[in-house]
C-alpha cells in the first residue's frame, strides 16, 4: 500500500510571524522549516511501514508551495519518506484553504494512496481544516486530531483529542488522516539521511500536470479575501492571588469564579 | 536566536539544523542537572554515534560522514553552547579518531576505524601527563618492545573521558630520544592493566569525566603502533591542530549560547521604566558580545576553509583556539553581569556557562602555548 504524507514549509519557529498589509498574506521571508506537526505524520507514516501489521510499500511526501519548499521535501525524505512530488505553479499562489484542498487532493488523485497523513495544522496558518478539505475532494473519510494510530482488522483504529476526552474511531481505508504532535516523538534524520536526501525522486508538477482547472485556485479562486488585520487587543492583566493560607486562597478563587458565574 | 549562518548549501543547512535542533531538545534541558550531579551522558554519545555525528568530518569512503571542517565546526558549536561537555567530547573523539584515519595503515583503518567512526565505541587522548603538559616532549610513559608487540608502562593525565573510553590514542616513550622516542599506539579501553584514577572534581565541564589512566604492564600486540616508531609527537602535533579547531568551535557555541541568554534577559528585565537592553550602558556591553563573538567564529572559520583547501592552517588554529576561548571567557563574564545577582545563581545557566569557558584557555594547548605557536611561525617567516 501507499502512504501520501502532506507537508508544508512554514516560517522557523523562531520567527516572528506578521501580515505584509501590501499584500494581505503573510510574509514568509526569513528562515523557514519543515511544519513541524508534519514531521509527526512523517513518523506516524514511518511507524506504519515499520511496524509490519500493514504493508506500505512506499511513502511520498506531497507539498504545494514555491521553489523553495523543495527544502521541505527534502527534509520529509531525510526522514524517511521514499520519494516527494512538489505541486508549484504561479497560478495557485494565493490560494485560500479550500483552493489549496482542491489542489492537493487532485495531485494525490493520480497517486492513489490508501492513507493520506499530515499534521492537524500548519505552524503560520494554523487553519486545522487541510485534511478535511482533502478527504471531501477524495470522497474519503476525514479523522482530524488524532494521537494514537492503530492497524486493526485491516483498517485504522483511531484516537482523537476531543472536547471532552477521547474518541476512539475505526475507519477503513483510503483515509485522510490528520495528526497532533502527540501521536510520537519523530526521529532525527542521520548525517547519512540528509545527505542521501537528493538522490530520492521528487517530481515537480505544474496546475496543468495535476489536472487542476486553474479558475479554482490561485488568488482568484479562492473565496476568502483579507480585508483589514489588526492585532488582537492586549490581554488585561489577571489578578495574582498570592498562596499565603490555601484555605484562604481557594475560597479566593472559588469566589472570583462564583462572581462571574463560572461554577 | 541561533546564530545567522552562511553555509555553503541546503544540505550542509540541514546537518547544522540537526545540530541545533539535538542540542536544544535533547542536551540543553539535560545539561544543568547532569553538571550538578557530575553524570557523564555516555546514552547521547551513542545516539550522536547513531546520527552519524562522531565521524562527521572523515572521507565518507572511510565511513565517516564526509563533512568539511567548515561544516563539521558550525555543527559542533551547536552542541557546545547548549552542553559544553557534550560538545567537548565530540570533538576529543573525532581528535581521538585522527592518527588512525590519516596515519594508520590500510588494514589498521580497515579493522578498527569504522566502529570509531560510527559512534559505536568512545575515543579518549592520552597525550599529557602530570610533568609534562605543555612540554610532552617531557613524557616519561613508556612502550617497550617485548617479543610479540608492546608493553606499556605509567600514567596519562587529564584524560578527558578516562576510565569511560572505549578506545584510547595513547602516546608513549619508544626511545630516549626527547622529539624521536615518542609512539602513538590504540589500545583498548578493557586492556588488562589500564586503569583509570578516580575523576578528578572539576570548577566546570563536571558532566564530562577527566580522569589520569594508570598503564601496569599493559600488553599490546605490534600492530596497535599507528605510524612508525618515533613518530608519535609529530601525530599529536598534527592532531592537536585540527582538535584545537574543535575547541575553538565549542568555545564560540560557549560565547552565543551566554550572548542569546544576556540578550534575552535584557530585552525581558525592565529597570527605570524601559528593559534594561535600552540602557546604553549595556546595550553596548552587549554590543561588544556579539561583536566579539561574531569576530572568533570568522578566525575559526577561516581556519576551517584553509584546512578544507588542504592549505597550512596550523597558526591559524592556534589563533583560533586563542581568540575564541578567550572570547568565551570575557563573553559569559559579561554575560553573568548583565544577569547581575541572577547571573551569579545556579538558576540561570550563564555562571556555568563562565565556569566552562575558564578551561577552554588552558586545555588543548593553553592560550600561552598557542601565543608560542603562533609567535614561532612569525619567527619563521610564515605568518600570514
Amino acid at each position: 500500500m501507499k502512504i501520501c504524507v502532506l507537508v508544508k514549509e512554514v516560517p522557523d519557529a523562531a520567527v516572528e510571524k506578521r501580515i505584509d498589509p501590501s499584500t494581505g498574506r503573510m510574509d514568509r521571508s526569513g528562515e523557514k522549516n519543515l511544519n513541524p506537526y508534519d514531521t509527526h505524520a512523517i513518523e506516524a507514516a514511518m511507524q506504519l511501514k515499520e511496524g509490519g501489521a500493514l504493508q506500505v510499500d512506499e511513502i511520498v511526501a506531497v507539498t504545494m508551495g514555491p521553489e523553495s519548499a523543495v527544502r521541505a521535501l527534502h527534509k520529509a525524505v531525510s526522514l524517511g519518506a521514499d520519494r516527494s512530488i512538489h505541486l508549484t505553479d504561479a497560478a495557485l499562489a494565493g490560494s485560500d484553504v479550500a483552493a489549496t484542498g482542491y489542489a492537493l487532493a487532485k495531485a494525490l488523485e493520480k497517486e492513489q494512496p490508501d492513507v493520506v497523513l499530515l499534521g492537524q495544522q500548519s505552524d503560520d496558518g494554523e487553519c486545522y481544516t487541510i485534511g478535511a478539505v482533502v478527504a471531501e475532494h477524495l470522497k474519503a473519510p476525514s479523522l482530524t486530531q488524532v494521537i494514537k494510530l492503530d492497524v486493526v482488522d485491516g483498517g485504522l483504529r483511531c484516537e482523537r483529542q476531543a472536547e471532552y476526552g477521547y474518541d476512539t474511531v475505526q475507519v477503513s481505508l483510503p483515509a485522510v488522516i490528520s495528526v497532533g504532535d502527540a501521536i510520537n516523538e519523530p526521529r532525527y534524520p542521520s548525517l547519512k539521511a540528509i545527505m542521501g536526501a537528493k538522490k530520492k525522486p521528487l517530481e515537480t508538477a505544474s496546475a496543468a500536470d495535476a489536472g487542476i482547472d486553474a479558475s479554482l485556485v490561485g488568488g482568484d479562486g479562492s473565496r476568502v479575501q483579507c480585508g483589514e488585520f489588526k492585532a488582537p487587543p492586549a490581554k488585561a492583566a489577571g489578578t495574582i492571588i498570592e498562596d499565603e493560607d490555601t484555605d484562604a486562597t481557594v475560597e479566593q478563587i472559588v469566589a472570583w469564579l462564583d462572581e462571574r458565574k463560572l461554577i | 536566536m541561533p546564530a545567522d549562518r552562511l553555509l555553503p548549501d541546503d544540505e550542509s543547512a540541514a546537518i547544522v539544523a540537526l545540530a541545533r535542533d539535538f542540542a536544544a531538545a535533547e542536551l540543553a534541558p539535560r545539561a544543568a542537572a547532569a553538571e550538578e550531579a557530575g553524570a557523564f551522558p555516555r546514552e547521547l554519545f551513542r545516539e550522536l554515534g547513531r546520527l552519524g555525528i562522531l565521524g562527521m568530518p572523515y572521507p565518507e569512503e572511510l565511513g565517516g560522514g564526509g563533512q568539511s571542517y567548515e561544516v563539521y565546526l558550525q555543527a559542533l558549536e551547536e552542541l557546545g553552547g547548549a552542553w559544553a561537555s557534550v560538545g567537548v567530547g565530540v570533538s576529543v573523539h573525532v581528535m581521538s579518531c585522527y592518527p588512525l584515519a590519516t596515519w594508520g595503515s590500510d588494514e589498521q583503518r580497515e579493522r578498527w576505524l569504522g566502529e570509531l567512526l560510527a559512534g559505536d565505541l568512545l575515543g579518549a587522548y592520552a597525550l599529557s601527563e602530570a610533568e609534562a603538559g605543555s612540554d610532552p616532549g617531557a613524557m616519561r610513559a613508556r612502550a617497550t618492545r617485548v617479543a610479540d608487540g608492546y608493553r606499556l608502562d605509567g600514567s596519562k593525565a587529564w584524560v578527558t573521558h578516562g576510565g569511560e573510553a572505549d578506545f584510547y590514542t595513547l602516546f608513549a616513550r619508544t626511545s630516549k630520544d626527547r622529539a624521536r622516542g615518542i609512539s602513538c599506539f590504540l589500545v583498548p579501553g578493557d586492556a588488562p592493566g589500564l586503569a583509570a584514577q578516580a575523576p578528578e572534581r572539576k570548577m566546570g565541564l563536571t558532566g564530562s569525566t577527566t580522569a589520569t589512566v594508570d598503564l601496569d604492564a599493559v600488553a599490546l600486540d605490534a600492530d596497535r603502533v599507528i605510524g612508525a616508531e618515533g613518530d608519535g609527537l609529530s601525530i599529536a602535533l598534527q592532531a592537536l591542530d585540527s582538535g584545537r579547531l574543535g575547541i575553538a568551535a565549542v568555545a564560540v557555541g560557549v560565547a552565543q549560547a551566554a550572548l542569546d541568554h544576556a540578550v534575552a534577559y535584557a530585552r525581558e528585565r525592565r529597570t527605570f521604566g524601559k528593559a534594561i537592553i535600552d540602557h546604553q550602558g549595556l546595550g553596548f556591553l552587549l554590543a561588544d558580545m556579539a561583536a566579539a563573538t561574531a569576530c572568533a567564529r570568522g578566525v575559526m572559520l577561516d581556519a576551517a576553509r584553509r584546512r578544507d583547501r588542504g592549505l597550512p592552517f596550523s597558526q591559524q588554529a592556534s589563533i583560533a583556539k586563542l581568540v575564541a576561548t578567550d572570547t568565551a571567557m570575557k563573553v559569559t563574564t559579561d554575560a553573568v553581569q548583565v544577569l547581575g545577582g541572577y547571573g551569579y545563581t545556579k538558576e540561570f545557566p550563564v555562571e556555568r556557562l563562565m565556569r566552562e569557558a575558564k578551561v577552554m584557555q588552558i586545555f588543548e594547548g593553553t592560550n600561552q602555548i598557542q601565543r608560542l605557536v603562533i609567535a614561532r611561525h612569525l619567527a619563521r617567516g610564515a605568518g600570514r
